[in-house]
């Protein structure tokens, strides 16, 4: 009875039910092969960086950087090729830059004690200003089609995208570190209560630093997608994007405080809200209804354990 | 920081560690103070017009929306709570405004900017409901209506935009005009300041905000109505940014359903480059004000010394982190330095 309740079985119905409402109103269109294909390339830089983000919010921190460093890592990618380098060492150059970003957000966080919202909104003017300074407000095209081919064509024989390829190996991953791992354990029992975790023997800022780190260099991967999905390197690539990860990730049952929450409820999220905006897009529908949904959706994931938990309270009051 | 709720220290004692925050307190506004002359100063010995009146007006004007809406921030980040959607609330406010002049021809100034504030109020008295009745973490509900005010926004604008020409000219004359030389919104936006300083400063339940943030458990244990006072700050964070959607309007004339995208981030930034802990108990209005004219200041001096406009973002970025860095190292000396007040008086 009580799984019945969980959040994310509320979340697997609703994308049962946008499923089955976007087959039916579209005559079959919502479902099909190409149509996937494209839902898949428009979340999987939500997707990709929604993982490491998962962890982090569930170690009760938070990261806004990470849209920004999808954005350097795209200026980098730009900057760089326009230097001549070769793409084979731009591409794991840039992904060390991202693990850079998260470190140092990570130190500032785990050495100084500072708390990672505020220094992640710095970070966040501060990777994207950096991405400004590198590339101005130009934009770099000329990638060649072997590479931008990754982000606009299906794996062969499918109809999967190569993002979302990516997306998934990595969150089998991502899904054993934290759920069927001693790191994920770790993780948890920091988010829950960290002094606990602390005198339990566990290394918190050590796992803190990695947790940053992941998200910075996932972050990059990400920017490495966007950049070869538009074949365009450009400052600005993800502008905004943070509040849409943190939402999908919030929507997906993680709280925000930190010790609970399931990737798996993370992906549901994801691609429900990368499920109505496809259909509200197929249906001609201004994309301001998807706005308010997504802000509904996220009220409702908060306020329903804190409903939940006053009908049981009623329920015991009552005889 | 500056407000602690433990047992009330001997007499000798308090003074001692009252004078140490005190202190403390004035060094963190002379900071930003210090910080703005370091920019000024040079960029105006590169280029002395940048200290002319009309360039000072300028930037004082500039910052004073983002200073506005700080103000509002500052007094819902004391109580260990967020607002992100500031700027939302400020778009939907200033469409809604410019929306009622331009269909009611003849509506007086006051009433027209008091339906902008009302527009503020709903939006905040719906934040404040849903954090202090729900008793959900306020980063998530204002992130949700952040994405709701906007969506409505867009729902209602359908596209459209409001034109100057439809405007009566009393409210885009406010957003011009002068008195004894000094811009009427920079006036507005410091009269809002004050009002909010003395608010917090001296009545009982400004201080109680201090006391929610410092400690939410022991406020409520020493009787302070939580969830009120929460409910109240939302409130006040959404007529404020009402009143900057209505001055938006008068400022910019034209109105779309986009006015004041992205703006959270830029607010949250000059509140915490001002001095208020992120995680409540401590701050001032006053230097959540001096922040925002901080960030402003470095744009336009970027600006005149022909620094490319790129650099901006990186150094607002890189000031944020150097304001709290030097925040947490000052608490930590802090502490320290309470701990040995402590130590001599039992001694």
């Amino acid at each position: 009875m009580r799984n019945l309740l969980r959040w994310e079985t509320a979340l697997v119905f609703l994308l049962v039910v946008v499923a089955l409402t976007g087959q039916v109103g579209t005559d079959g269109s919502f479902l099909s092969g190409g149509n996937l294909f494209y839902l898949g390339l428009d979340i999987g830089e939500i997707a990709l960086i929604a993982l490491p983000l998962t962890l982090v919010i569930v170690a009760g921190e938070i990261d806004l950087s990470v849209a920004s460093v999808l954005g350097l890592s795209s200026a980098l990618i730009g900057w760089l090729w326009n230097a001549g380098w070769p793409l084979e060492t731009i591409l794991p150059t840039v992904v060390v830059a991202g693990a850079l970003c998260g470190a140092f957000n990570g130190l500032l966080v785990t050495r100084l004690g500072l708390p990672s919202l505020a220094v992640t909104i710095g970070t966040l003017a501060l990777y994207r200003g950096l991405a400004l300074v590198v590339l101005g407000d130009t934009a770099v095209a000329d990638f060649p089609a072997s590479y931008t081919a990754f982000g606009t064509t299906p794996v062969p024989g499918t109809n999967i995208p190569y993002p979302i390829l990516l997306a998934a190996v990595l969150a089998v991953l991502f899904g054993i570190a934290l759920h069927a791992s001693s790191f994920g354990r770790s993780v948890f029992a920091i988010g829950a209560n960290e002094e606990g975790a602390r005198f339990s023997g566990i290394r918190v800022k050590r796992v803190k630093l990695s947790l940053f780190v992941l998200a910075g260099a996932v972050a990059a991967i990400a920017g490495i997608v966007y950049t070869f999905r538009f074949s365009s390197a450009r400052a600005d690539n993800g502008l905004g994007l943070e509040l849409a990860v943190v939402a999908a990730v919030l929507l997906g049952g993680v709280s925000i405080f930190g010790g609970r929450g399931t990737l798996f409820g993370v992906l549901a999220g994801v691609l429900l809200l990368g499920g109505l905006r496809n259909l509200l897009i197929l249906q001609d529908t201004s994309t301001e209804v998807l706005t308010i949904v997504t802000g509904l959706l996220l009220l409702v994931s908060v306020l329903a354990p804190s409903i939940t938990r006053r009908v049981g309270n009623l329920r015991k009051a009552t005889p | 920081m500056t407000t602690q709720l433990d047992a009330p220290p001997a007499p000798a004692e308090r003074t001692a560690a009252r004078r140490l925050t005190t202190r403390v307190g004035r060094f963190r506004e002379l900071g930003i103070v210090v910080a703005l002359a370091l920019v000024i100063v040079p960029t105006a010995i590169v280029n002395p017009r940048f200290v002319q009146p009309q360039s000072l007006r300028d930037l004082a004007l500039n910052a004073s929306i983002v200073a506005l809406l700080a103000v509002g921030q500052t007094l819902v980040v004391i109580t260990r709570n967020v607002d992100l959607s500031v700027g939302s609330v400020l778009g939907l406010s200033a469409f809604l405004t410019a929306q009622h002049f331009a269909d009611n021809p003849g509506t007086p100034l006051v009433a027209g900017i008091g339906f902008g504030i009302a527009v503020g109020l709903a939006c905040g008295l719906l934040n404040g409901l849903l954090v202090a009745l729900g008793n959900v973490p306020s980063l998530v509900v204002t992130l949700g209506t952040l994405y709701v005010f906007r969506g409505v926004d867009y729902a209602l604008a359908q596209g459209e935009q409001v034109n100057a020409a439809n405007l009566p000219d009393a409210l885009l004359n406010l957003g011009s005009s002068r008195i004894a030389g000094v811009p009427v919104l920079v006036l507005i936006t410091l009269v809002v300041i004050v009002v909010a300083a003395v608010y917090l400063r001296s009545y009982r339940s400004g201080r109680e905000l201090y006391a929610i943030g410092s400690n939410p458990e022991a406020a409520t244990l020493a009787g302070i109505p939580v969830a009120k006072r929460t409910l109240t700050t939302f409130v006040l964070s959404g007529l404020v940014a009402g009143l900057a959607g209505a001055l938006w309007v008068a400022r910019y004339g034209t109105v779309d359903a986009a006015a004041g995208t992205g703006l959270e981030l830029q607010v949250v930034a000059a509140v915490v480059v001002g001095g208020v802990a992120i995680f409540g108990g401590s701050g001032t209005v006053a230097g959540a004000a001096l922040g925002a004219l901080l960030l402003g200041t470095i744009t336009s001096c970027l600006v005149v010394l022909q620094i490319p406009a790129f650099w901006q973002q990186a150094i607002s970025g890189a000031l944020l982190l150097s304001a709290i860095t030097v925040d947490r190292l000052l608490a930590l000396r802090l502490a320290k330095a309470l701990r040995r007040t402590e130590g001599t008086s039992h001694a």
